[in-house]
């Protein structure tokens, strides 16, 4: 039997626990008040100590990413990404909602270590009760001194300007985001130049997820050798894993990184709902590489087993489909996902998500032929690494492991199946 | 020189020169002034927009551009009930083509489609990381989750009073 480990959840699950009263009372703004007598040199030797990954996706080490920072600088920005919006994720929303000042105390050290004095938080615009939550607690923040001119000692200031999205699931790529916040249509910028050099208004930028913040009080309260002692060596600490679909108790679970994928499905989540058998699992948000259960069962929650397996830890979206789902009409929700979230810069993704979730769809409908299957594969291979962006790759990955690991379902599927053409002469 | 028939009230004039210290340019202040537009006015007409671009000092056709490329804008009249359904992969793998079914039946149209009275409309959209509290649907503002046939009904009646 596996159990959560709780460093971001223990002050979660009260009514009041997204109150600066409350969040107060159980330690918040403990570890930021430490960072006013430390060096913005050794807090980001902490972080970069603690082995910390971002969480937002693609898992790049937090510590490092700020060093990509130019040394002579006048002026950088936060930018907290809380456009939470990949299909199975839901973890941000938690902390938005339950524990701001954890976030709100993350930033603050963040902004302390890069010498930022204003970030951005940018929210996705769906999100009303947490934007109501984040607000209300960056107005308690301000009020108590935490936040606003002083915050970062006498005379430094540590600004935080909420900044609310409109819906586009594009807006979550790092340099979407940014021209999103500069009033322009979040579209993805080319890199280099990357955003430590030139992000949000032409200045240097760290953009860093809601949930590798909310880390950030711990590492500097505990120190990194607390923080390694839990997870494994490459993936220290804990992480929020989203368990959704044909689970009996779908949830966000923390759990030290490295404890086994059955664990957080069986012991955690209770396991595959209605006793049934696990068909695939989805590991880290929709992008990510379908699993099949033997392939599942067999890695544990940490960013280099799950690589190891073909596929990604991601943003921890875990989705689960037993056995009864047809992972043709699973393919078709995402495909149609996809085509509709393109943001119509680059022609390879504009027109080949169209093309793709229309493909999908045939076959799914049993209008499908031989060669529409092979077209498929090929235009999932065509579009990936020939866009500014990584969403194409988001959407081939998806397409191609679905493809490759159940090409039976696929096959039944199309209108020229072998069983049928087998009749003719 | 102003081309806009439509003018902020003073307390509003007041929460936008606010607004405009937290950004280095006009420009960003485009998705903020565009969302309390939308929260005053109801929509985003072609006269909003250009009171918008007026505020943030750009064209009405950059406005146009992010008003339609945003999709949470309103570029019509608002519906009193814009009912909006998640269609993506967890919420269908926990019933909710059921849920957006069982609406359409309900209310007469297709997702999509508004009711002739105009009160309702339906819309499949997608994820609203509501995956674990699935099916999950937001009305307006409000997220409605673990939706089941009766929670729908039971909603429906209410807002059909």
């Amino acid at each position: 039997m596996i159990a959560e480990t709780i460093l971001l959840k223990a002050r979660m699950g009260n009514t009041d626990s997204h109150t600066l009263a409350s969040a107060r009372a159980a330690g918040a703004y403990r570890a930021s008040a430490k960072t006013l007598a430390a060096a913005p040199e050794e807090i980001v030797q902490l972080v970069k100590d603690s082995g910390l990954r971002g969480r937002g996706g693609a898992g790049f080490p937090t510590g490092l990413k700020w060093t990509f920072l130019p040394k002579n600088r006048d002026a950088t920005y936060l930018c907290v990404n809380a456009d939470e919006s990949e299909p199975g994720t839901f973890k941000d929303r938690l902390i938005l909602e339950e524990d701001p000042h954890l976030l709100i105390e993350g930033i603050v050290i963040a902004c302390r270590a890069i010498r930022c004095a204003h970030a951005y938080l940018y929210i996705r615009g769906e999100f009303c009760l947490p934007h109501e939550r984040i607000r209300a607690a960056a107005d308690e923040a301000y009020a108590a001194g935490l936040l606003g001119p002083n915050a970062g000692g006498p005379g430094q200031a540590i600004d935080l300007t909420i900044h609310r999205g409109a819906g586009a699931y594009i807006c979550g790529e790092e340099t979407a985001l940014l021209n999103s916040i500069e009033g322009k249509k979040g579209q993805p910028r080319m890199k280099p130049p990357f955003p430590t050099n030139v992000g949000l208004f032409g200045k240097p930028t760290v953009i860093n997820n809601v949930e590798t913040l909310a880390n950030l009080p711990f590492i500097v309260e505990k120190g990194p050798d607390a923080y390694r002692a839990i997870g494994t060596e490459k993936s220290p600490g804990t992480r929020l894993m989203s368990v959704s679909g044909h689970v009996e108790r779908p949830g966000v679970y923390e759990v030290a990184h490295g404890v086994p994928m059955r664990g957080l499905i069986e012991d955690l989540a209770g396991g595959v709902r209605g006793g049934r058998k696990l068909k695939a699992l989805i590991p880290g948000g929709s992008s990510t590489p379908v699993l099949t259960a033997e392939e599942a069962y067999a890695v544990n929650v940490d960013f280099e087993s799950v690589q190891a397996a073909g596929s990604m830890l991601g943003s921890g979206g875990c989705i689960v489909m037993d056995e009864t789902t047809d992972m043709v009409w699973a393919l078709d929700k995402l495909a149609h996902f996809y085509a509709h979230e393109s943001c119509g810069q680059c022609t390879p993704c504009r027109e080949g998500s169209g093309w793709i979730a229309e493909i999908v769809r045939k076959i799914a409908t049993g209008k499908g032929t031989r060669a529409d299957l092979e077209k498929l594969e090929s235009l999932a291979a065509q579009i990936v690494g020939n866009t500014i962006c990584v969403f194409s790759d988001a959407l081939a990955m998806p397409v191609v492991s679905h493809v490759t690991k159940f090409r039976a379902e696929f096959e039944a599927h199309l209108a020229d199946r072998a069983s049928s053409s087998s009749a003719a002469p | 020189m102003t081309h806009s028939m439509t003018r902020w009230s003073a307390a509003r004039t007041e929460e936008i020169e606010a607004l405009r210290r937290r950004y280095p340019t006009d420009h960003a202040l485009l998705l903020p002034v565009l969302w309390i537009a939308q929260r005053d006015f109801g929509w985003i007409s072609h006269d909003v927009m250009e009171l918008v671009a007026e505020t943030c000092r750009t064209s009405p056709a950059h406005v146009y551009s992010l008003a339609t490329f945003y999709t949470m804008f309103e570029l019509e009249k608002p519906i009193r009930y814009h009912i909006q359904v998640c269609n993506n992969l967890s919420c269908s793998l926990c019933g909710s083509e059921g849920i957006l079914a069982h609406i359409e039946k309900r209310l007469g149209i297709r997702a999509g489609e508004a009711t002739a009275d105009g009160r309702f409309r339906l819309t499949a959209v997608e994820c609203l990381a509501s995956c674990g509290t699935g099916p999950a649907m937001q009305v307006n503002d409000a997220y409605y989750e673990k939706l089941t046939l009766e929670k729908v009904d039971a909603l429906l009646e209410e807002w059909m009073k």
